[in-house]
């Protein structure tokens, strides 16, 4: 067994009186894609929200490399290593591409660093490299999209979370996203995705989840969750 | 055209000083959508470090208005932690009226610590020849403060453009505007960011106030109402959110006011009154001012 990045242990998150996770418990081992499935109001997004910071945890612990990070307010979570890419992109649409970019690398003092990332953000997508000087909120989607990945890239996460990150793409850039996925993870960052697309996160991630109103009803290495009857059979809709 | 150019400079002047003063409720309104009633209080607070830092301490002008000004800032930093950041949350007419309150506190504090009775700013000025001095353009004769008052509302605002567009934390700034929790997200602490704008915002305002003051030399803890409110006008007339719009807002209104009282003089006691015909007809025509971006609800 690897080392391990994220570890959340029976996190329970409410809103008013809804109880959104009821006790959800994951381990994401570093250097590893781990995805978390499930259909819409599962609680998906709201596990990463509490892992970021931005919700609040009334139970449970979210640990990061050791450290008991329950509860810390999001630009701290972000200091220490973990970067969110938000549901619907969430770029800034009034900035330009590059300060978009830049909004990324805010804590980081190594500007040689910061121009050597750029370089691989362009190398990974080209197409930011030409849109630079334009406002965030004139990009499509797809655009967006890869802004979004590589705004979070920026800041050298160590585990890097995507939420929904091919959810109103084009087919063909849908794959291109998956493909960026692997690729980023080759490198060394660890991933924790977030997808509807249960099919497209199997197939790159190396373990994952089943979440269902709450709680994890399911759990096991990608392939074998490709090959299981339940999935197959509510996720991937192949009766 | 000598009397154009007379009334063309005090134009420019109170309309700079408008717009000096409009920049911190813009700026404010942008990122918390709160509308700041307090900042014309904040102003006369200014203006007051000044008056008892240079008649009090004896600090000469320029020193004690570099003091007032950093005063004014610190107030403005301490407002938000104190008044508005626990509100953040809350339901936005909480903050509002919570701004109403601290208007009310500070001009009672006013009239606790500096007393009821005006005082005449004049008296920071031991030399008093500086405020007879006049320039000569084209047969008209311009006050020098006038000059100078100008000269430092238009440095200022570069120094405001450098650090919103220039700058990290200005980045911040817009990012802030546009989408608080994403820009938690990039490691940026936004309550920092958020008493940063606090800070600037009312040190634009105390350097308005001050120079206000040496114009309007009354000083007592309600002097900031007027010019507070005129601002808030030009704030929505230029597109309150939208900075430039502040600053384009406030100069057209001290230009229309003291052109329509040059060339009107019949209706100079209702000088006020445009002020607001400018906010009522704006709100009935071009609810998001000249600058302004239609209105995007937040969700």
């Amino acid at each position: 067994m690897s080392e391990i990045a994220l570890e959340i242990k029976d996190l329970h998150v409410y809103y008013g009186s809804i109880h959104a996770l009821k006790g959800i418990s994951l381990v994401v081992p570093k250097g590893q894609i781990v995805t978390l499935i499930g259909a819409n109001g599962a609680g998906k997004t709201t596990t990463l929200s509490a892992v970021a910071g931005l919700v609040r945890v009334q139970k449970g612990k979210v640990i990061f490399e050791g450290q008991d990070i329950t509860n810390k307010p999001p630009h701290l979570v972000n200091r220490l290593g973990i970067a969110l890419v938000p549901e619907g992109r969430r770029i800034f649409p009034n900035l330009t591409v590059y300060e978009n970019l830049l909004m990324g690398a805010y804590n980081r003092k190594d500007k040689d660093g910061i121009k050597e990332d750029l370089e691989w953000i362009f190398q990974l997508f080209p197409r930011l490299k030409e849109r630079l000087k334009q406002l965030g909120g004139t990009l499509s989607g797809g655009e967006q999209q890869m802004l979004a990945i590589s705004r979070a890239l920026m800041s050298r996460p160590r585990l890097l979370m995507m939420d929904e990150p091919s959810l109103g793409l084009a087919p063909i850039l849908v794959s291109e996203v998956f493909e960026v996925i692997q690729k980023i993870n080759r490198e060394g960052t660890t991933i924790l995705l977030i997808e509807q697309n249960a099919l497209g996160a199997l197939k790159v991630a190396h373990y994952g989840y089943v979440l269902e109103t709450g709680t994890i009803v399911l759990e096991g290495p990608a392939q074998e969750l490709l090959n299981n009857e339940l999935v197959k059979k509510a996720y991937l809709g192949i009766a | 055209m000598t009397f154009f150019l007379q009334n063309f400079f005090n134009g420019i002047m109170l309309g700079g000083l408008y717009a000096l003063i409009a920049v911190g409720y813009s700026m404010v309104y942008g990122i918390l959508r709160l509308i700041n009633f307090a900042h014309g209080d904040v102003m006369m607070m200014g203006v007051y470090f000044a008056y008892y830092s240079a008649v009090v301490f004896s600090l000469n002008p320029i020193l004690s208005f570099t003091v007032a000004v950093l005063g004014a800032a610190a107030l403005g930093f301490l407002i938000d932690r104190v008044a508005y950041k626990p509100l953040r949350k809350a339901p936005r007419i909480s903050a509002l009226i919570t701004a109403i309150g601290v208007s009310f506190f500070l001009e009672n504090l006013a009239v606790v610590i500096f007393g009821a009775i005006p005082k005449s700013f004049l008296d920071v000025f031991k030399d008093k020849s500086i405020l007879e001095k006049t320039i000569t353009v084209a047969d008209a004769r311009i006050p020098l403060l006038t000059f100078l008052v100008i000269i430092v509302t238009f440095a200022m605002f570069s120094v405001l453009f450098f650090v919103v567009y220039k700058t990290k934390i200005g980045m911040a700034m817009r990012a802030i505007a546009a989408d608080i929790p994403t820009t938690s997200l990039m490691g940026v602490n936004v309550d920092n960011v958020i008493g940063f704008t606090f800070a600037l915002g009312s040190a634009l305002a105390a350097a308005g106030g001050i120079m206000w003051a040496m114009r309007f030399p009354n000083v007592h803890p309600y002097m900031g109402f007027v010019p507070g409110l005129k601002a808030f006008i030009a704030a929505v007339f230029g597109g309150i959110g939208s900075i430039s719009g502040a600053v384009l807002g406030g100069i057209l209104l001290g230009m229309i006011e003291i052109f329509l009282a040059a060339y009107f003089p019949s209706v100079m006691g209702y000088r006020d009154a445009f002020a607001f015909i400018i906010l009522i007809t704006v709100l009935l025509v071009k609810p998001s001012g000249l600058l302004g971006k239609k209105a995007i609800e937040k969700v």
